[in-house]
Formats: C-alpha cells, sequence, structure tokens
C-alpha cells in the first residue's frame, strides 16, 4: 500500500503523549515503514496529568502511568530508544540525519525520511534569589513528582503560581494535610486560562480546603536560613512559611532542534493544521507547537486532547490522507475534590450564561456565547454537562443564549431537544 | 490473571491478560485495544472509553456512580442498559470480563 511518495521511515523526537499516539496513529492507518520514537528520559513513556493529582499523593503505583505496554511497541514495530538524547539534526536530501546520545560514550548516527518533532515543554525557571537551592522544585516528569512526592507531607509548602499545576499540587497537598500557600502574581487564580467568575469559584474552593492563597503579590526571594529553605518573601514586606517551594509557572516549548533547523518558531513551533512546520515537510506535533486559532492568532494548547489531535493529524499528513474531523478542544484539571473541565475557546466580551443549581451547591457551569451562538464552556463538578456541550459542539450545534438558559432544566435534555443542523 | 475479551462492532475479538486493581479501559489502552480512547487516563472527565458490559458479567461490578451515570447519557455512542465508562471497572483476580467496544467514542 506504501505510494512512491510515502516515508519508509519515520523519527520521532520525544516518546510522550504526542509521540506515542502518532506511531499508533501511522500503524493503524496501515503504515508499513519503520517508526523510530527517541526520548532522553528512561523510563517507558508515561502520562503526565496524573503526576500533579493523586499519584503524587501516593496512591497510585508508577507502571501505571504507561501509556502503552512495553510488548505494546514490539508487537507494533515501533522501535522504543530510551534514555536516548537527540543532539543534532541534519537535512540530507529529502530526509533527516540524527545524531543519538545513549550514554557519554555511545553515540550513534541514523538516517531518517521523515521528521516528527514532538519534543513538548519544560517547567519555565523563575529568577529569583535562593530558587537554585534544592528545596526548590518545579514539576514537569517522573522524576520531578518523585523529588515532590517524598517531601509532599514535610512541613509547609509554597506553591509560586495560581496556574493548574500549581493548584492541583496544593489540593492534593491539603487532602495530605500540608499547611499550602498559594502566590500569584497576578489579581485571579488560573487568570489566563478561565473567565473571572469560574476563577472566584476556584478562590473559594481552594480557601475552603484550607489553602493560605495571596493574589496580587509577586515573590521576590526564597528565604534560606541555615542551609534549608524557610520560606517565600513577596512584594508586600511579607513571608510565607515553606519548607518545599514549587515553582509552577508555566511551561516553555522546547524549540531548539526546530530553530536549528532554521524552522520559524513563535513562542512554540509554527505549525498548520495538516502539522507541518515553516519548511513544508518536517512535522512538529503537542506542547512544542503553535498553531493558528480561529481568529488567526498564534496560540499553544499544552493539553492532553491537543497532542491526541495533532498526532492524528500529523499521521494523516504523513500518509498523503485526508484531514481527520477535529473536534472542539476541551481540558481538565482535578484539584483535590474539584474537577474544572473546559470545552471551546473562549474569546474576549463573550456573553455569559452561569448555570448553578443551588441543592449542588459545588456545582457551576459557565456557557459562553459569541453572538448568539455557545461557543465555550467551563464546568466545575458537572462532568455530565461538560460531556453534553462537547459532544454539541462536536456535531457543529450552536445552541442560542435562550435555549440554554432555563438553570432547572438539565444541560443535556436542553441540548438534546435541538435540532440537528 | 484475569483476562478481558475485547469485541469490536465487526465482531472480531481480542483477549488480553489484565492485572487485578486495573481497569478495562487502561488494560485496553495499554495493550491499543481499537476503540477505547480513554484520554483522560480514568478520571471521569472524558467519556471516551464506553462499552457495553456483558449482561452476564455485570453481577461482578457494582452499578455506575452518579458522574458517570449522567456522562453515560452523552456519549458518543448511543446508551444502552449495559453501557459503562469502562474506566470504572476495575478487575478483579479470578473474574474474566467480556465487553463490546461502541462505534464511535468522540
Ligand atoms: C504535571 C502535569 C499535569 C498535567 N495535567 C493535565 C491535565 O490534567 N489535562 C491535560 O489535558 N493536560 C495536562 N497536562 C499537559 C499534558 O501532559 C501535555 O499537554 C502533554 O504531555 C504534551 O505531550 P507532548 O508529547 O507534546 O510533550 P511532553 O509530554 O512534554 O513530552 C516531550 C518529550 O520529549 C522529550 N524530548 C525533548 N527533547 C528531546 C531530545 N532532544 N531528545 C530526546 N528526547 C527529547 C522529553 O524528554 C519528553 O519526554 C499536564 C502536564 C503536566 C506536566
Ligand atoms: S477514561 Fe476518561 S472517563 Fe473513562
Amino acid at each position: 500500500m506504501s505510494r512512491p511518495d510515502h516515508p519508509r521511515s519515520v523519527v520521532v523526537v520525544g516518546a510522550s503523549h504526542a509521540g506515542v499516539i502518532m506511531a499508533e496513529r501511522l500503524r493503524a492507518r496501515g503504515f508499513g515503514g519503520s517508526i523510530t520514537l527517541i526520548d532522553r528520559s528512561p523510563h517507558l513513556p508515561y502520562q503526565r496529568p496524573p503526576l500533579s493529582k493523586d499519584w503524587l499523593g501516593g496512591e497510585v503505583e508508577p507502571d501505571t502511568l504507561a501509556l502503552r505496554s512495553e510488548e505494546y511497541y514490539g508487537d507494533n514495530g515501533i522501535e522504543l530508544l530510551l534514555g536516548a538524547d537527540v543532539t543534532r539534526i541534519d537535512r540530507q536530501g529529502g530526509g533527516v540525519a540524527i545524531r543519538i546520545r545513549h550514554s557519554h560514550v555511545r553515540q550513534e548516527a541514523r538516517r531518517f525520511d521523515r521528521l516528527v518533532l514532538a519534543t513538548g515543554a519544560r517547567a519555565r525557571v523563575l529568577d529569583l534569589p535562593g530558587v537554585d537551592h534544592p528545596d526548590v522544585l518545579v514539576l514537569r516528569d517522573l522524576d520531578d513528582a518523585r523529588r515532590l512526592g517524598q517531601r509532599i507531607r514535610r512541613g509547609p509548602l509554597a506553591v509560586i503560581g495560581g496556574g493548574f499545576v500549581g493548584l492541583e499540587v496544593a489540593a492534593t497537598a491539603r487532602g495530605l494535610g500540608t499547611e499550602v500557600t498559594v502566590v500569584e502574581a497576578a489579581p485571579r487564580l488560573s487568570g489566563r486560562a478561565v473567565g473571572a467568575g469560574t476563577s472566584d469559584f476556584l478562590l473559594a474552593a481552594h480557601t475552603e480546603l484550607g489553602v493560605d492563597v495571596r493574589l496580587g503579590t509577586a515573590p521576590v526571594e526564597i528565604v534560606v536560613r541555615g542551609g534549608r529553605v524557610r520560606g517565600v518573601r513577596l512584594a508586600d514586606g511579607r513571608e510565607v512559611p515553606a519548607a518545599t517551594v514549587l515553582v509552577g509557572v508555566g511551561a516553555e516549548p522546547r524549540t531548539e532542534i526546530a530553530e536549528h533547523l532554521g524552522l520559524v518558531c513563535d513562542r512554540g513551533v509554527v505549525v498548520d493544521e495538516r502539522c507541518l512546520t515553516s519548511d513544508g515537510r518536517t512535522i512538529a506535533i503537542g506542547d512544542c507547537t503553535v498553531q493558528e486559532d480561529c481568529s488567526g492568532n498564534r496560540v499553544r494548547l499544552e493539553s492532553v486532547d491537543n497532542a491526541t489531535e495533532q498526532a492524528d493529524a500529523a499521521a494523516a499528513t504523513l500518509l498523503g490522507a485526508d484531514l481527520p474531523r477535529r473536534p472542539t478542544p476541551w481540558f481538565w484539571s482535578d484539584q483535590g475534590p474539584w474537577k474544572l473541565q473546559i470545552v471551546g475557546v473562549v474569546g474576549a466580551d463573550m456573553d455569559v450564561v452561569v448555570r448553578t443549581d443551588p441543592a449542588k451547591p459545588r456545582r457551576r457551569v459557565t456557557l459562553y456565547f459569541a453572538g448568539d451562538a455557545l461557543v465555550a464552556a467551563e464546568c466545575v463538578n458537572a462532568p455530565a454537562d461538560f460531556v453534553a456541550v462537547r459532544a454539541a459542539l462536536s456535531r457543529g450545534l450552536r445552541p442560542s443564549r435562550e435555549a440554554l438558559s432555563d438553570s432547572a432544566v438539565p444541560l443535556k435534555k436542553l441540548l438534546a431537544a435541538l435540532p440537528v443542523n | 490473571m484475569p483476562k478481558v475479551f475485547y469485541v469490536q462492532p465487526d465482531g472480531s475479538e481480542r483477549v488480553v491478560d489484565g492485572a487485578a486493581g486495573d481497569s478495562v479501559m487502561s488494560t485496553a489502552v495499554r495493550n491499543g485495544v481499537r476503540g477505547i480512547v480513554g484520554q483522560c487516563g480514568g478520571s471521569l472527565s472524558c467519556a471516551t472509553c464506553h462499552v457495553y458490559l456483558a449482561a452476564d458479567d455485570r453481577q461482578y461490578f457494582d452499578g455506575p456512580g452518579e458522574d458517570e451515570d449522567e456522562m453515560l447519557d452523552c456519549t458518543a455512542s448511543d446508551r444502552e442498559d449495559t453501557s459503562r465508562l469502562s474506566c470504572q471497572l476495575v478487575l478483579r483476580e479470578g473474574v474474566d470480563v467480556h465487553v463490546t467496544v461502541p462505534d464511535e467514542q468522540t
């Protein structure tokens, strides 16, 4: 089934959500050539979301994190090179030559027809006095999570950054009885990701959990005394106690290889809807990429959903197949007993309908309308509403405000009653 | 070792060795069983792990919880009496499980 223009060998740099799913999708689409997945991490590719949630509290065994079993790769003819760093890539004819470092002594050079960059992101670091101390941690990978997990029950935890990862860790730590302070420089929690109402609701939720949330004040120094971290000093002069500090201020895309190849990058590797980079040949997927949203802005979507959807699109592109239909993007974040789910893209100045139920005070659904049409939703502790909205949006339904305003009728009923367009 | 029997909509069947404590979803995903996506890793966030549980096997599991029950009304393929989210079906020693994978998950 291989057409002359089909690649015979594909290499994927980065074996995580995007890379592994991409390999799987290639095989599912009947690709018979060689697939090589390379990752510098020595661990069998694993899921990252649990690292800031239940896994951190020690309730889940490490091997349950695996994205696919070890046998899966062999059974599907997917070569997995772990503990292997890609240090250099050169264009060669229609393909690429790759240098791989397995250890300080062992190097290897290989040639492939097509290159896929799935290099993801790294935790952003802060430039603060004291930030290099070993009691100051970040959370992006399994080794980070192990370090944090060993300390999360010990003494007070200060989390710098009120984004999803920081809030998830804060909630998990509170669940274990640890004293937690969250320091957020902006006036709101997760202010860039969710609307004001949802943000305020999350603030109340975390306050209820006993998290001490400090908004609108930046950290200026990690306080170290007697060789140990003791706290974080804030711009307002106060000090919050800490034996461990988690810096959770977002992630930065790994674009080194793309830049070395001269590909256009703009806070991420720029890709089109086929996941092609600016050379029209190299593919990039997942957290390392930026893509245009419906209004033409370049956005970086850091989510399992995006990694999965781009992986599928990339597999189609490599095989010259039609692009698969892309459902509405979505995201979830479990913060202790609070489950946040977002579907669609919220824009500025959108109309909002908030649905609450006095019988269920911990539940809140915010619907966003562009003009009169539903385009996005933020759901807290309302997974059924979330699934209903996601299904409706993915089916192309754009219900109006009026159709969805009656809070007394369940959302799924209102949506099910709509005509299919 | 509990076995899970996955039947595809076309009638083809795949048998996978599971482990007690793992879910029907994670067993499928880790072994690359077609049609079970399990995007959220089992945290009841995605409803992409819908299956039809064999009627005879229902005795081995508690019924769906409130969230699961409501989410099942909104899955991509139609809900039936035997519908479950497979991340909530946890395997036990000595109990084999038979499920049918629906046509569509998203
Ligand atoms: C703690 C945490 C919690 C999260 N929670 C959620 C959540 O609840 N919901 C959600 O939707 N998303 C969540 N995410 C985001 C989600 O995990 C990411 O969107 C997803 O992992 C992106 O996959 P990726 O393959 O693009 O990149 P990554 O997972 O970052 O993987 C990139 C891989 O590339 C490798 N690599 C990079 N450069 C090289 C090189 N030169 N040579 C060899 N290997 C290289 C790295 O080692 C890494 O393994 C979370 C992320 C984190 C860190
Ligand atoms: S895997 Fe997401 S709900 Fe079951």
